[in-house]
């Protein structure tokens, strides 16, 4: 009876001990993980002084050049066209280019919005900057090779810049994108092929391997727990709501990224596409 | 109860282990070299950039000599220009990334085209059939576009050098760089303005 109370005893000293190391080393690991996880957030948000529009849907007129006709006539060209071919155009005005150039401003802000297909990059922005005068065709990475530097060119000289100088926006900018859309969809098997292509659901293998980790180790502090006196199982409670509340957070973290495409419900966002400055500009 | 102690005492290895596993990967001792091969690969969108515009070049210096033939000067400084670039980049050692003397030679060659290229268009304004030629007027927006490029990748580039020598020089990185990666040296950034204004005095 004594040897065993004696062992019993030392058994509970010895758990008590690894407890109150393990809180420690517990509460170590998470805020590291919080803090290398809000470095990571606060790298992610880019320092850019730019204040971009909102992407409000495929045509956003921010200097007001258009009518509720032509958004509407253009919202509807525009949506066909990334049905058929999963190219993503998007027209935009804005009201001041806040000191950049055309071509700076068209890069960031279609890195920004991300317009175009993950992987495919093929995005195309339709720049109006009314009050600097500067039109642009901003080509993402993946339809360079089919909306060329010159072929841009061409559209804004031709069809855009003239009825620009004649005061007819709305005329300059819906032949652009008919120019556009045409020169995008004069190769069938070209965009066929563009269209074909869906995005494979990536599995994100690292933050698979760090969730099972998470569980194998609250698993086995569930376990000590599960096992103790009922003094300790009050405490147990409360770091058993806090680090619930963590992995909860996390998870909504990791999940966040895979996601983030187009919804055919008639809200519109970017496919997570990117640009490397291809395209033309041109002033009138 | 006693199940749950010899449980845990089993555990106690396997724990540590997924703790230790859960603190590095929250301390980013991978962030060093994922930094390095992104910056690497930014590296070579800007050479494939600048090797896209030396393509174009010799098209261009034909497509004048047609119309503006006797602006010899100007159409050999361009040709020689992209020669000696074109030299550098072959040349171009594979740790040039880490190497400021190859980097200084590379940044120079090029802005001396730059700055070669910049003449000849300013000298074709002067001829107003050339300027209303489709072809020329084809390979100035394609050379308006690539130069475009190049300076997006430039800061695409420096941007992740910039990642990537923050990660060497702060905290927790210069840990992991103290003891797992002693070879990783910080990379190099342009300095070199992109384009020389004067003409170059070397003739080679």
């Amino acid at each position: 009876m004594a040897p065993q109370a004696g062992g019993g005893e030392m058994r509970g000293r010895h758990t008590a001990f690894y407890r109150e190391h393990g809180v420690l080393r517990l509460s170590a690991n998470l805020a590291a993980v919080a803090a290398a996880t809000l470095l990571a957030l606060l790298l992610l948000v880019p320092a850019l002084a730019l204040d971009f529009p909102v992407l409000t849907g495929r045509v956003v007129d921010d200097a007001g050049i258009l009518d509720a006709g032509t958004r509407a006539a253009l919202t509807q060209k525009l949506a066909e066209f990334e049905a058929k071919t999963s190219d993503q155009l998007v027209v935009v005005t804005l009201k001041s280019l806040q000191g950049t150039s055309v071509e700076d401003f068209g890069v960031e802000l279609g890195r920004h919005w991300q317009i175009g297909q993950k992987g495919k990059n093929n995005g195309v922005l339709l720049i109006v900057a009314p009050n600097e005068r500067k039109v642009r065709i901003e080509v993402g990475y993946g339809l360079e090779g089919a909306l060329t530097d010159a072929v841009s060119r061409l559209i804004i000289e031709n069809a855009i810049t003239p009825r620009f100088r004649a005061g007819d926006f709305p005329g300059g900018i819906t032949r652009g994108v008919d120019d556009i859309i045409s020169v995008l969809t004069g190769d069938a098997a070209e965009w066929q092929q563009r269209a074909a292509k869906r995005p494979e659901p990536t599995t994100r293998w690292d933050s698979l391997l760090v969730m099972v980790l998470v569980v194998v180790v609250f698993g086995f502090v569930f376990l000590t727990l599960v096992g103790t006196i009922p003094r300790n199982r009050g405490r147990g409670r409360s770091r058993d709501g806090w680090s619930s509340g963590w992995s909860s957070g996390s998870g909504s973290d990791w999940s966040s990224g895979s996601s983030g495409g187009f919804s055919d419900g008639g809200g519109f966002s970017g496919g997570g596409g990117s640009f490397g400055g291809g395209g033309s500009s041109g002033s009138w | 109860m006693s199940y749950a102690s010899s449980v845990l005492r089993l555990a106690r290895i396997p724990v540590l282990v997924a703790c230790l596993g859960l603190l590095l990967a929250g301390c980013g001792v991978n962030n060093i070299p994922s930094y390095d091969e992104a910056a690497k690969a930014k590296w070579s969108d800007v050479l494939n950039q600048y090797q896209r515009r030396a393509d174009l070049i010799p098209n261009l210096v034909e497509t004048v000599k047609g119309y503006a033939a006797q602006e010899r000067q100007v159409l050999e400084e361009v040709t020689n220009a992209r020669a000696r670039a074109t030299q550098v980049q072959v040349q171009i050692p594979p740790d040039i990334v880490n190497n400021p003397e190859a980097f200084k030679r590379f940044q120079e060659a090029q802005a001396q085209l730059t700055g070669a290229l910049g003449r000849l268009l300013a000298v074709s304004e002067r001829y107003p059939d050339l300027k209303s030629n489709q072809n020329f007027l084809a390979l100035q927006s394609q050379l308006e576009g690539t130069e475009n490029r190049i300076a997006v990748a430039r800061r695409d580039y420096i941007e992740a050098v910039r990642q990537y020598n923050t990660e060497l020089r702060t905290f927790p990185g210069i840990i992991w760089a103290s003891t797992l990666y002693k070879n990783n040296k910080p990379m190099e950034t342009f300095t070199v303005a992109e384009d020389v204004k004067t003409p170059p005095q070397v003739k080679f």
